[in-house]
């Protein structure tokens, strides 16, 4: 049972560890790398607290090996704003008041870059088929809805750029 | 809950797989998304000494059509088949089942071959398989074996694969003629797992006559099954409501639903039956499009 070392990129810096077998990837990011805006709600992938990007897509982090990330290139919410300016996608949570607790946020703005990334132009269905997985127990979803449509909309219109974690 | 130790390797391809699952027969595991295995590990319901992870091995991400049938990478994930071309366009059961798997998430990293070796009861894929009377290729040191779908699945999480075995590919039947599938399945909440489902593959014959039935039912019995019964009443018969009411009732008939928090026998068995009759009518309709 060696620890195994690892070397990954997490949000565009290069990060290794030793770490076991058994370690959970969303442990990696928040015990090993400090990196605790990634949340741990139900623990067993059915809420989406600790969505992460891994090679792009997104996943439930506390059910993915830490090890299984080697090679790997992640993206968290530390890496979505720049130079101190919020990602549309948090801006857009912030003015739409998509949050109460705010529990479920870095979860719910790491699943909907995902979907921007896969679909520009969703429609409110599809924002709701898109968060399927990110529960939220304050906000009824319905200002989340709308926070990603206004984000959907002012990435639109911005040039293209790169994607937080490819 | 943290899973309990184990070790882990990464190998490069599938030569390499097989030669570590036949060096540690019965005490290593394969993991590819790992969304049904770390669960298990997590509870302790399953403690393998070694970790085989397929994250690295190469050619089994494939879809593809060839000679026939088409033929799914065991690494393939549900999001892949969701958003296939050819899938979209000639296997539309596929394309039903695909998004009621599980969430996004889980579809992202989440594998066909990952679900169906796992064979948990609910899971969507095995029905589709025993519907369009697929196959499963399962490969060891030893050689390769093509393992029909309705011979695959035993019981609870138990399949036809041995331990030194590794799941590398599924097969399809290429639909010919007036053919249509559908899958229709009901479940309490979004991303949950189905209280009941049913798979159906039909083929219609010049007349418009059913020239061949398949049915597979998800969650209503200790793993998922061929509704015979209903497939036999069916052929050489003109699609209808009342036959095809008549086939859910058989079809429910021959489920064994076992009440839990999903809802009581009755109420499983009548969900059942009303999803085969769904499917009927929605794979008659391709059928007839075809």
């Amino acid at each position: 049972m060696d620890k195994q070392h690892i070397r990954l990129t997490v949000n565009g810096q290069a990060m290794e560890a030793d770490v076991e077998p058994r370690l959970l990837l969303v442990h990696l990011l928040r015990d090993v790398f400090g990196l605790t805006g990634t949340h741990i709600g139900c623990d067993s992938s059915h809420c989406g607290a600790c969505t992460v990007l891994l090679d792009g897509r997104s996943v439930k982090s506390c059910t993915v090996l830490a090890v299984s990330a080697d090679g790997a290139s992640l993206g968290t919410i530390e890496g979505m704003a720049e130079g101190g300016k919020l990602h549309p996608l948090q801006q857009a949570f912030w003015d739409q008041h998509g949050l109460q607790c705010g529990f479920c946020t870095p979860g719910m703005i790491m699943q909907a870059s995902w979907l921007l990334e896969q679909n520009p132009d969703p429609t409110e269905q599809e924002i709701r088929e898109g968060i399927a997985g990110n529960l939220c127990r304050c906000t009824g979803y319905v200002n989340i809805v709308k926070a990603i449509q206004q984000a959907a909309g002012e990435l639109a219109a911005e040039p293209a750029e790169p994607a937080a974690a490819s | 809950m943290i899973p309990p130790q184990f070790d882990y390797v990464r190998p490069a391809d599938v030569g390499e797989t097989l030669r570590i699952l036949k060096e540690r027969e019965g005490e290593a595991k394969v993991l590819a998304g790992g969304y049904s295995l770390i669960p298990l590990l997590r509870y302790r319901l399953a403690s393998p000494a070694l970790l085989v992870d397929i994250r690295d091995v190469s050619g089994l991400d494939q879809i593809a059509e060839v000679d026939g049938e088409l033929r799914i990478g065991a690494r393939v994930t549900h999001h892949q088949i969701e958003t296939d071309p050819i899938i979209a366009s000639r296997y539309p059961i596929l394309a039903d089942a695909a998004p009621t798997i599980g969430d996004p998430q889980v579809r992202n990293w989440g594998t066909m071959g990952g679900s169906i070796a796992h064979a948990d009861p609910a899971a969507d894929w095995p029905a589709v398989l025993i519907a369009t009377h697929g196959s499963i290729v399962v490969e060891s040191a030893d050689g390769r074996r093509v393992i029909p779908a309705r011979e695959f699945f035993i019981d609870t999480f138990v399949t036809a694969i041995e331990p030194a075995e590794l799941l590398t590919e599924v097969r399809i039947p290429a639909p010919r003629g007036r053919s249509g599938g559908a899958y229709a399945s009901i479940e309490r909440k979004a991303g949950d797992f189905a209280t009941a489902g049913a798979a159906v593959q039909l083929r219609l014959d010049d007349d418009g006559r059913i020239a061949a039935a398949g049915i597979g039912l998800t969650a209503v019995a200790e793993t998922q099954f061929a509704a015979t019964h209903a497939e036999r009443m069916l052929i050489g018969t003109q699609p209808g409501h009342e036959l095809f009411e008549d086939a859910g009732r058989e079809a429910a008939a021959q489920s064994r639903p076992v009440a839990d928090n999903h809802g009581p026998v009755e109420y499983k068995r009548a969900m059942a039956a009303a999803m085969v009759e769904r499917a009927l009518h929605r794979a008659t309709e391709r059928a007839r499009e075809a």
